[in-house]
């Protein structure tokens, strides 16, 4: 995974709820069977028309807006479990999402490929959206070390939470395998001292 | 301190406590399909790491399986060459699959239950957000991304904080044509499709007793449509009953144990959740969706809702717009061109009875496609046995072979865009059952009436 501490950048606006992973990739791209590639497919029925021609209206195609922090509306990747939808967005070059709510599945998918869900309050979400729309070369600087989302253009500095763990893991660019491969003997024990088995 | 069924099943598989919060967490069970697990193969085997406990896992291809010719070939070469990377990788780690043209192949969640590998007081994880139907017979069930797929592989563990505690409680008798699936669509038209973000549900009262294992796997199924990572409903009598018998069920003293295990998990008298809600069954109507998120429903007979929050009107819109519907509009008399009954949340045996005994003697409307998707090889065989596929057959439905089909529409059962569809699975995303397709979620019962009427009705009037 790689590591992940300081990130400053433009950011691209989606400023849609309920935002679902059959958006972010449609199931019909799942059949792939390795990480890469999905990144071409990223919201792929609203970034392409059915002859596979851009649409002109998608955010990501009208040329105003780029960079590798992406800014969505509230309940980002609700559905389904599908890991493909933070390889997709991640593949498509974005190292972190803003929302203000984020599905529980897509979180820990993103957080295990070192994409950060950063997570804010509704009201600053809104007011990045309207910043980003208004002035779409405003920079956005995250710095996961201090847990900070700085707008410099606001001359603010915006804390956001994490759990220390995963931080510490997209700092140094380590997953849950090598810690828990670590935990064989542990594992080894309760299963032999378990009251019921199945 | 008092226990909910949560606490107890959670705490009896902590391997250890780490500081910060977080649990290493035992798993008993792990499913694996051919979509979610290629890149856990690799990543296991790129690490040089062996399968730690590889008779835990089961295997079946379902996502992206055809519903027709099964014998043959699978047609289209990404999806065959996902099956039979499944076929090639649990050989390899010689892991028990049960493939395509195999008895007890079937939708992982259809499967699972039915073959007795779902058990109480277990955990149990697959690359699939619908696990949560397995928490219907009181276990710990839960959908995990391919990365936990991998470490599950590796360890038998995942690395996890406990969930908060919602308990959803449904007392009192249910209206004529409310079914599980309403109950269920209803709960989540209250609490929207973010509403249990972060917890894990408990199903409680009479509303949820009253069901069968088949409707108890319908509710826990669709938990994470408003956002739970699980839903659980305490094992009982009807649990036991169900399991009695089943293949990987215990058998003799073994049996006898399990039950008085089993018999201890629920939640005791006092226990507290971090939030509780509660409803009255007799508020539930016949459920149908007419938004893009399965948050969107309504009562069938109801109008779609126009109060809308300022800051959601414009999502609300976009959703109406795809869906071709106006706020304030009823949706009966609407003309539907498809009926799809069928996926992990409906599609067991008892489903295609209950389609079975309204269709019988009546025929579908000619402009609607009626597809029938079995849960399972094993739902497949036991409706040709109870003579269903005939009735179906003389209704003009058409009876097909296992697998996930046109609930997200990998494979060649797409409802083409535009088109309207009443179906019984659990998701209306945009483009969810092939690009451009308009999904209505509803109960088995009505899309059987639905496919044939040719229309949205108010089937409270058609039952006998």
């Amino acid at each position: 995974m790689e590591k992940f501490e300081v990130l400053q950048s433009t950011a691209v606006p989606l400023p849609i709820e309920n935002i679902d992973t059959d958006q972010i990739i449609p199931a019909r791209f799942l059949k792939a069977t390795s990480r890469e590639g999905f990144g071409e497919n990223l919201f792929r029925d609203w970034r392409f028309d059915n002859a596979g021609q851009p649409k002109a209206d998608f955010v990501m195609n009208t040329g105003r807006y780029s960079g590798r922090i992406l800014v969505a509306g509230k309940n980002f990747g609700c559905g389904s479990s599908r890991e493909h939808a933070a390889w997709a967005i991640y593949d498509a070059g974005f190292k972190v999402v803003i929302s203000s709510f984020f599905a529980d599945i897509f979180k820990g998918n993103a957080l295990n490929n070192g994409l950060l869900p950063l997570q804010v309050s509704d009201e600053v979400l809104a007011r990045l959206l309207t910043q980003i729309e208004e002035d779409p070369q405003t920079t956005l600087v995250v710095n996961l070390v201090n847990q900070e989302l700085e707008v410099p253009v606001w001359e603010e500095k915006i804390p956001f939470a994490i759990d220390a763990y995963k931080k510490e893991c997209l700092i140094n660019g380590y997953d849950d395998i090598d810690f828990l491969v670590n935990q064989k003997e542990a594992i080894e024990q309760y299963e032999s001292n378990r009251p019921w088995a199945y | 301190m008092a226990k909910t069924l949560l606490d107890k099943i959670w705490d009896a598989h902590v391997v250890k406590s780490i500081p910060g919060g977080l649990d290493v967490f035992y798993i008993d069970r792990h499913l694996i399909h051919e979509v979610t697990s290629p890149q856990a193969f690799d990543e296991i085997e790129a690490r040089g790491l062996p399968l730690f406990r590889k008779e835990q896992i089961v295997a079946t291809a379902d996502h992206n399986v055809p519903t027709k010719n099964q014998h043959l070939p699978i047609e289209e070469p990404l999806s065959r060459f996902q099956v039979d990377k499944l076929t090639e990788n649990c050989a390899k780690h010689n892991i028990e699959l049960y493939g395509l043209g195999h008895e007890k192949q079937g939708i992982v969640h259809v499967m699972g239950p039915e073959l007795g590998i779902t058990q109480p007081g277990m955990t149990i994880v697959c690359g699939d957000s619908h696990t949560s139907t397995h928490g219907a017979f009181g276990a710990i069930a839960f959908g995990i991304g391919t990365s936990q797929v991998a470490q599950v592989m590796a360890s038998q563990c995942l690395l996890l904080s406990k969930p908060k505690s919602m308990r959803i409680t449904v007392d009192g008798n249910v209206k004529p044509g409310v079914t599980a699936k309403d109950i269920i669509l209803y709960v989540i038209s209250k609490l929207g499709t973010g509403g249990a973000t972060g917890f894990f549900v408990e199903y409680a009262g009479s509303a949820f007793r009253n069901l069968s294992m088949e409707g108890r796997m319908t509710v826990c199924n669709m938990s994470i449509e408003m956002g739970a990572r699980g839903g659980m409903i305490a094992p009982d009598q009807t649990t036991f009953d169900y399991l009695n018998g089943r293949e990987f069920a215990p058998k003799g003293e073994r049996w006898e144990q399990a039950v008085a295990y089993w018999a201890t998990l629920f939640t005791e008298e006092g226990a507290t959740f971090d939030k509780e809600l509660t409803f009255d069954a007799a508020d539930i109507a016949p459920m149908i969706t007419f938004g893009t998120n399965p948050g969107m429903g309504m009562a069938i007979d109801a109008v779609i809702p126009t109060d809308v929050p300022v800051s959601e009107q414009a999502s609300y819109s976009k959703s109406l717009q795809y869906m071709g519907f106006q706020p304030g509009e009823s949706l009966l008399g609407k003309e539907i061109q498809y009926v799809f009954i069928g996926s992990c949340t409906n599609s067991r045996i008892e489903d295609l009875r209950q389609v079975a005994k309204y269709v019988q003697g009546k025929r579908k409307a000619p402009h609607v496609e009626a597809i029938i998707v079995p849960g399972s090889k094993h739902v497949e065989k036991q409706a040709i046995e109870e003579g269903i596929d005939k009735v179906l057959a003389e209704a003009g439905f058409e009876l097909r072979e296992p697998g996930c089909s046109a609930c997200l529409a990998m494979n060649e059962d797409k409802i083409p865009a535009g088109a309207y569809c009443v179906s019984t699975s659990n998701r209306n995303f945009e483009g969810r059952q092939g690009p451009g397709s308009r999904t209505l979620l509803a109960s088995p019962l009505v899309a059987a009436i639905t496919a044939v009427e040719g229309k949205i009705v108010d089937i409270t009037q058609y039952l006998n």
